[in-house]
């Protein structure tokens, strides 16, 4: 026998089962066909404008910045602000996402590149599929719209999250991400800056990955 | 200590670890991790009933692991992954290798993973000339002293940032000798800088998995550092190697035990990165490996899931019951001489190397309670820590003074009137003895409590007694 199937038969025979019971699998296919959820926390439940001072106390909790832009529009300036603000080059990577590659970034001084990073850059943008209130965490897919490397190599990382997609809670990203066409490779859900507290207990921010992790919040318009 | 220590000399390695200075240091790491965990568990009030429904997914998941596994197979192999199995782990470091050397791979990147320590995959590749680097900070500064992790979380717990400076003064030479390594941000600053070269120079990225996916057939990495996600998508194939029982249903079981997870392990309300991934890059993905491997590993999983020791399978590596264990916090993860330390470590390493060579570690508990109190997925530890004991003395591996000081124990034991007869009289004259100085700095056959301290004398009564007394006059 190969190393498979000797695998389930010695499964099957710790369990006592032979695979076949029918009980066994409805019970299965049901689950995986319903994706029932347990329990979800209060947290994140509520009303929009409740949801969001969850996120941003949560992610800040993280040690990720977050601000508010009223309208798409005030993006470039809002980054050319941050970058400036906190003496990093006035550069910019982004992905092919319509809703950021349309707006006039240089016209906010910012220097704009595009596509996947190759480790040589500062900053990058990256638009989120979603925002999960609960933990303030972020979440990303795959995909030319927003290179996953963007969000991993750069020191520097800045999210734009649409209030629109905002969830409460994982379960409300991962339903989303059912209905998504095509369906991506990956999803990151992305929770504060990387860190490390592996010397010490020490906790330092920017280990591997960026070292800042910036959201900016733009209104539902 | 050396990676040399084994669990079949516990003893010796407890005695060496007692001597080691720099372990003192672990207790404020331990008792902050405890705190913060606590911190967490009280800031979300469904967290008690989220380690009941994370424990009743891992339990279904179980008593249905050949349908889960098939179907997250079926799933991973339409996303365009192969998956690969591996009865022990032999079989598991031949794949890998294989796979490594098909694409001619002379270097691989790895993210923490327990799995590809228990297999010895790092010693497999390098073996067959291919130079494995491991890329979560704590792991790497192990690697480089060629040690073994100490903690699950936390693989450099037992090391100080003097050891770290050492350790990169002596592997990284190509740096200038003046440079100023005494702070921990330079330390982390000349890791990133070494480690983001070999990223992306690496041909092949190895990472584990917190869980694998059924319902979609991704593999979910959960790490803080984002090593394990550039491990996933620089290099040009990435392989992920999990034993069989990471297998959950669906995503939203998954968000069920992420709930508990990094709070039960760091006491964050998430990890920084949790990715769920599956299969090579789509058409059009301008990033992310060509291909996609998953190698499920058995090593001893199938046999534990139709014996007393299922519920371990249960396990999702958080630390919190090393954490709390107050012999952990004393020795350290390196005496317990293999891979898994702790609670954890002593149910699980006799269920996997035997209990002949693992069984001693399950004596190096007061079975106290608090890591079962501690386990998110509710894994009652102490039983199962007993079962072991049980085991190793119906195999008659337990030191001959030991038995027969618990036969002799069982003999009066199972003689109430006796037993209370002889421990009344012993009472009475070990109070009688040590009336004057009201404690003993020797007592014959106790050398091993009074080598360090004195054992305070009786006060006349034994706690039989004294119960019976009591309770005649509560209700």
């Amino acid at each position: 026998m190969n190393a498979r199937d000797e695998i389930f038969a010695a499964v099957r025979r710790s369990l006592g089962v032979t695979g076949n019971e029918a009980p066994r699998r409805a019970a299965v296919e049901a689950r995986l066909a319903a994706t029932p959820t347990g329990i979800i926390p209060r947290r994140g439940r509520g009303e929009a404008a409740e949801r969001l001072a969850t996120f941003k106390a949560e992610a800040a909790r993280a040690e990720a910045s977050v601000v508010e832009a009223a309208a798409l529009a005030d993006l470039p300036a809002e980054v050319a602000r941050f970058l400036a603000e906190n003496h990093l080059p006035a550069t910019l990577r982004v992905g092919d996402d319509a809703r950021l590659a349309a707006l006039p970034w240089e016209a906010a001084g910012l220097e704009i590149s595009r596509g996947p990073s190759d480790g040589d850059d500062a900053n990058a943008a990256s638009a989120a599929f979603a925002g999960v209130a609960e933990s303030g965490t972020l979440a990303l897919v795959s995909g030319a719209d927003n290179p996953t490397t963007l969000a991993f190599l750069p020191e520097t990382h800045i999210v734009v999250l649409f209030a629109a997609d905002l969830v409460g809670d994982y379960e409300s990203a991962f339903a989303r991400l059912r209905a998504a066409r095509p369906s991506p490779r990956a999803l990151n859900f992305i929770t504060g800056p990387s860190r490390s507290a592996d010397i010490e207990e020490t906790l330092l921010i920017g280990a591997h990955g960026p070292r800042r992790l910036h959201v900016i919040v733009v209104a539902a318009s | 200590m050396t990676a040399a220590a084994t669990p079949s000399r516990f003893r010796e390695n407890i005695a060496a670890a007692l001597g080691d200075e720099r372990l003192r240091g672990l207790s404020p790491h331990v008792q902050s991790l405890i705190a913060a965990r606590a911190e967490a568990a009280a800031r979300l009030p469904e967290f008690e009933a989220l380690r009941d429904s994370a424990r009743a997914i891992k339990d279904h998941a179980l008593a249905h692991l050949d349908l889960y596994l098939e179907a997250f197979e079926r799933k991973a192999t339409e996303a365009g992954g192969q998956v690969h199995y591996a009865r022990d782990a032999a079989e598991a470091t031949a794949t890998i290798v294989d796979l490594c050397k098909a694409h001619g791979a002379k270097t691989v990147v790895k993210g923490k993973s327990m799995v590809s320590e228990e297999i010895g995959l790092n010693a497999a590749l390098d073996r067959a000339g291919i130079a494995a680097v491991e890329t979560d900070l704590g792991e790497y500064v192990v690697q480089l002293r060629e040690e073994r992790p100490s903690h699950i979380i936390a693989p450099a717990i037992h090391l100080t940032r003097k050891d770290y400076e050492a350790a990169f003064r002596r592997a990284h030479r190509d740096l200038p000798a003046d440079r100023d390594l005494s702070q921990p941000e330079r330390l982390l600053a000349e890791a990133r800088a070494i480690l983001r070269a070999k990223f992306l120079a690496a041909d092949v990225g190895i990472t584990g998995a917190n869980f694998l996916v059924a319902e979609t057939g991704a593999a979910i990495v959960v790490t803080n550092e984002g090593n394990g996600d550039l491990c996933q998508v620089l290099p040009k194939v990435h392989i992920v190697v999990a034993s069989i029982e990471k297998v959950v249903p669906t995503l939203n079981d998954v968000a069920q035990i992420l709930r508990v997870l990094a709070r039960s392990a760091t006491g964050q309300g998430m990890a920084v990165y949790t990715t769920a991934a599956v299969g090579p890059r789509r058409p059009g993905d301008p990033d992310g490996p060509e291909e996609w491997h998953v190698v499920l590993v058995d090593n001893g999983r199938s046999a534990m899931l139709g014996g007393p020791f299922r519920d371990m399978l249960r396990c999702i590596r958080c630390g919190a019951c090393m954490n709390h264990c107050p012999v952990y916090e004393t020795i350290g993860g390196l005496a317990y001489g293999w891979i898994y330390a702790g609670p954890m470590g002593a149910v699980l390493t006799p269920s996997l190397i035997g209990v002949a060579e693992g069984g001693a570690l399950a004596t190096a508990s007061t079975l106290c309670g608090r890591c079962e109190a501690a386990c998110p997925m509710r894994i009652p530890l102490p039983a199962l820590l007993r079962q072991w004991r049980e085991r190793a003395f119906a195999r008659a591996l337990t030191p001959a003074g030991e038995r027969f000081a618990l036969g002799l124990w069982a003999f009066f034991a199972k003689r109430p009137a006796l037993y209370r007869l002889t421990t009344g009289l012993a009472t009475r004259a070990l109070a009688l003895v040590g009336r004057a100085r009201g404690r003993f700095s020797w007592l014959p056959f106790a050398s091993g409590w009074t080598r360090s301290r004195d054992l305070a004398a009786p006060q006349g009564a034994t706690f039989q007694s004294r119960w019976r007394a009591k309770s005649g006059r509560v209700k």
